[in-house]
């Protein structure tokens, strides 16, 4: 087993072919995404395509729709009362909003990285055992134990906690807290990794830490991140998406949208925060 | 917040005088002293009564229960106060078996109901919930007492009894050994009902304290609801629930009139759950009219009546502490 | 591999949620039931005699009257009862928040309020009897009025310190900023901000006050006549229902339906009008 938390994400061992064809086929697909609290409409007439093993960033000014956007990826926004989503989501061809979808499957390959660390109230080593658990995905309580060791690597958190694996997680930083939940939900082998807002809790310095995590994964998850710091965004973003009011206003690859907006809108937001 | 002494006051516009009606500020901070000194008296009166009544039913009741031995009273089984025999045994059983049965049918329902609305209901369900709670905790007793009558005593006698005759007969808490439907039974239904409104409520209450994103962190990973109310919220909230049950207990205990009206008020140790029974308080009840004319009769009822007390402080207590805990005190 | 919904986890959560909508329909129907039953029996034998003539002659053998003394009886002993736990309730709850708030004797005291709010009617109606007993008052409607006053101030305050609890910190905070005392916010602000609430912890613990027969059993006696003196007995409504039900007659029978009937219908009065007036009233306040 490698030591170091560097390599272990190049030889997950259970990823299996995902079923797309070609790596350019994007991951997921938004078409005619509409999403209302109630009356007030959040997202209008979305349509966009997030590319496969990239870090795709979506950002704008607050109120714009990032969070709903990314929870309609996962299918988190009907979890809020009064929401209704019109449209399609359709991760590697099929659509997660259809009828007889089961949600719980879709949430399995689409994970969530929240913005505030929330630890289960439960040991170190069962947090990232749950998911595991819930899914039934490995037969022997070693399988567990290997699997548990696993993640924590590839979040960067083994060294710290291998001592104490029993202590509840909540004795841990927040720093450390974020990457408990990161082994968490990559535990469950997803496809997709979302994060919304997942370093604006933390210090700098664990900031950065999961961010060089994210960065790391993204030769095998398909990753998008909300965020509200431009700095960030620029950071991390392989294709990058700018929202208004709801709508999306460009997309495309960073180098492209940071350097030559093609929106007067997209060029203010980048002007007004740098 | 000391009250000043006089010289301060002199910079704004002076203590006396004044020119309109409006209370000067030495005398509105001498209201507030004076306030505080009188309303925190008021504040002791809660603790005073609880001793207060402890202390008067065991003067009352000193004669029978401080003299004879426990094992004549409150485990005694001979209860006949023309001969001086106070055994309170019959009526202790009664009380728990009532009790019990109450308890066993309630605690499912109520835990489902208050998850179904903590973890699954809308908010409009939730808002179309608090009436229909509050107006089945609003009914008094003796109206449920009724119901029981008209209802509940006739489907334990027609429908139970029978059912339970035919399948149930071998074993002998299910033995149905009167005719009619006036039984342990029939008052575990109805305290039941009664008491469910209350056990929901405060379930609810701590069910509400689970941070939502706990909730959101279980389902993030694909779990269903109820492997996040299994795995997450109820091992969070466990001892609150407990607490919530053992209240509903202490408030089941205690319930009079609605019993005493279906339960059969037979003075025998019951055996199964068609019996007829005598809780305590139908004792006490019941009998208040002849306490003067029977010698000791009094202390014995008031005995009785202390018993029931010091066993409901005893729950009470112990399950208000812990939900104070968990709550911060907010409970309705 | 979308679209197993047949998996273990499925199939259990699916059981859950039946039961779960088994046990709401068993409490939403226990509530229909009890009031279908109440109506039911209680409609027939319900007249205008019933509600504006006292017993006659020969009324516990089926001849004429009504519950007329039960009603008034009642309302009295609620209304003194109600009465005199507010003059002591009021003050505990403002008190609470006012002064105590979190400290660790604002947690005495409402863990013995609580302890307080646990205790059952009969040992409220026990307790008044020795009181009665020590200070040579006879069965009547003062008794009866002290012992409820007893059994509603845990309500009353508990329901109130809800309230309070919840008034908007800045609120306070303004009023005091201004120059106010804490008596001052209290009885200004407090009061007037928490009125709703207020009102509707009233008319809660007048509501258990009215319904509640263990307690008024030992104290305030009974009698068929209405009541025009504190030192006499009273007669109220739970236990007009109780004497009816108990008689050998099918007529008086039928008339403790009637009574049961009258009784729930005050008290639902009450618990509607309770929610209309706190809306009412929540004109001046700050949402």
């Amino acid at each position: 087993m490698n030591s170091g938390s560097q390599r272990s994400a190049s030889d997950v061992p259970t990823l299996k072919a995902r079923g797309s064809a070609t790596e350019t086929d994007p991951h997921i697909q938004v078409r005619n995404l509409n999403a209302f609290y109630g009356k007030v409409q959040a997202l209008a007439n979305v349509n966009l395509e997030i590319p496969k093993r990239q870090i795709t960033v979506i950002m704008g000014p607050s109120g714009c729709g990032k969070s709903t956007l990314l929870k309609t990826f996962n299918r988190f926004l009907e979890l809020t009362d009064g929401t209704k989503i019109l449209g399609e989501v359709l991760v590697d061809g099929q659509d997660i909003y259809a009828k007889g979808i089961d949600e719980t499957e879709v949430r399995k390959r689409v994970g969530l990285l929240a913005q505030r660390p929330s630890p289960l109230p439960m040991s170190i080593y069962d947090n990232v055992a749950y998911g595991m658990h819930v899914h039934r995905m490995k037969r022997s309580r070693q399988e567990y134990k290997d699997a548990v060791r696993h993640y924590l690597e590839i979040a960067g958190l083994w060294d710290e906690v291998r001592k104490r694996m029993h202590d509840p997680a909540t004795s841990l930083s927040i720093g450390q807290q974020q990457r408990l939940c990161l082994a968490r939900g990559l535990a469950v082998e997803p496809e997709i990794i979302l994060g919304d807002e997942p370093t604006s809790s933390l210090d700098p310095i664990s900031s950065l830490n999961i961010e060089s995590r994210l960065l790391d994964l993204k030769r095998v998850y398909t990753t998008v991140i909300v965020t509200h710091t431009l700095r960030q965004a620029k950071r991390l973003a392989d294709y990058v998406i700018y929202m208004y009011l709801g709508e999306v206003i460009e997309a495309g690859p960073a180098h492209e949208v940071f350097s030559h907006p093609k929106h007067e809108r997209t060029k203010a937001y980048l002007e007004g925060l740098v | 917040m000391e009250e000043q002494q006089g010289t301060e006051p002199a910079s704004f516009a002076g203590a006396e005088g004044r020119q309109d009606n409006r209370p000067s500020a030495l005398a509105r901070l001498r209201a507030d002293r004076n306030a505080r000194r009188s309303f925190s008296v008021v504040t002791l009166l809660p603790l005073f009564l609880i001793a207060v009544i402890t202390i008067a039913l065991i003067i009352r009741s000193w004669p029978v229960l401080g003299v004879k031995p426990l094992n004549e009273t409150v485990f005694g089984p001979a209860w006949k106060p023309q001969d001086g025999l106070f055994g309170f045994w019959p009526f202790v059983a009664g009380t728990g078996w009532v009790t019990v049965v109450g308890m066993g049918l309630a605690i499912v329902p109520c835990v489902l109901v208050s998850l179904y609305l903590s973890e699954y209901a809308r908010a409009a369900t939730r808002a179309m919930a608090k009436p229909i709670l509050d107006l089945l905790a609003a009914i008094p007793p003796v109206v449920y007492g009724v119901w029981g009558l008209l209802t509940v005593v006739p489907f334990v006698e027609d429908v139970l009894g029978p059912f339970a005759k035919r399948w149930l007969g071998a074993i002998p808490v299910f033995a149905v050994n009167q005719p009619t439907g006036f039984s342990i039974l029939a008052g575990g239904i109805v305290l039941a009902v009664m008491v469910a409104p209350l056990i929901i409520a405060v379930l609810y209450e701590i069910l509400d304290t689970v941070p939502e994103e706990l909730r959101h962190a279980s389902l993030a990973v694909g779990a269903t609801r109820w492997q996040t109310i299994r795995g997450v919220v109820i091992p969070k909230v466990l001892p609150g629930m407990i607490a919530g049950i053992v209240l509903g207990a202490s408030r089941a205990l205690g319930e009079t009139i609605a019993v005493l009206m279906v339960v059969g008020n037979v003075v025998q140790v019951p055996t199964s759950i068609f019996d007829a029974a005598y809780p305590l308080p139908a004792l006490i009840a019941n009998n208040y009219g002849d306490m003067m004319s029977i010698p000791l009769y009094d202390a014995a009822l008031l005995g009785g009546a202390l018993v029931l007390l010091v066993v409901i402080l005893i729950f009470n207590i112990l399950s208000t502490l812990v939900l104070q805990r968990l709550l911060g005190r907010q409970w309705t | 591999m979308r679209r197993g919904r047949w998996e273990r986890r499925h199939v259990a959560e699916a059981l859950v949620k039946a039961m779960m909508y088994a046990s709401v329909a068993l409490v939403a129907g226990s509530l229909a039931l009890i009031l279908f039953t109440v109506v039911l029996r209680g409609l027939p034998a319900l007249s205008w005699e019933m509600v504006s003539k006292p017993p006659e002659g020969g009324y516990y053998m089926g001849k004429g009257g009504g519950v007329l003394n039960a009603i008034i009886g009642s309302l009295l002993l609620a209304s003194g009862g109600t009465l005199a736990a507010l003059i002591f309730g009021l003050p505990i709850a403002l008190y609470l928040e006012t002064y105590l708030g979190d400290s660790p004797w604002g947690r005495y005291v409402r863990l013995s309020l609580d302890v307080l709010w646990g205790i059952p009617s009969i040992v409220y109606g026990a307790f008044g009897f020795t009181l009665m007993l020590a200070i040579g008052l006879r069965a009547s409607l003062l008794a009866g009025i002290i012992v409820l006053a007893l059994l509603e101030l845990p309500i009353m305050v508990r329901a109130m310190d809800e309230v309070i609890r919840r008034m908007p910190v800045d609120l306070e905070q303004a009023a005091l900023a201004l120059g106010s005392t804490k008596l001052e916010v209290a009885m200004r602000i407090v009061t007037r901000q928490m009125m709703p609430g207020i009102i509707t912890a009233i008319l809660l613990a007048f509501g258990r006050g009215i319904g509640d027969a263990a307690s008024v059993l030992f104290t305030s006696g009974y009698t068929d006549r209405i009541t025009t003196s504190l030192l006499r007995p009273t007669a109220s409504l739970p236990l007009a229902v109780f004497f009816q039900l108990a008689s050998p007659f099918p007529e008086v029978q039928k008339r403790g339906y009637a009574s049961a009937l009258i009784l729930t219908v005050i008290v639902l009065v009450i618990s509607l009008g309770s929610r209309w007036i706190s809306g009412r009233v929540s004109r001046y306040t700050v949402k």
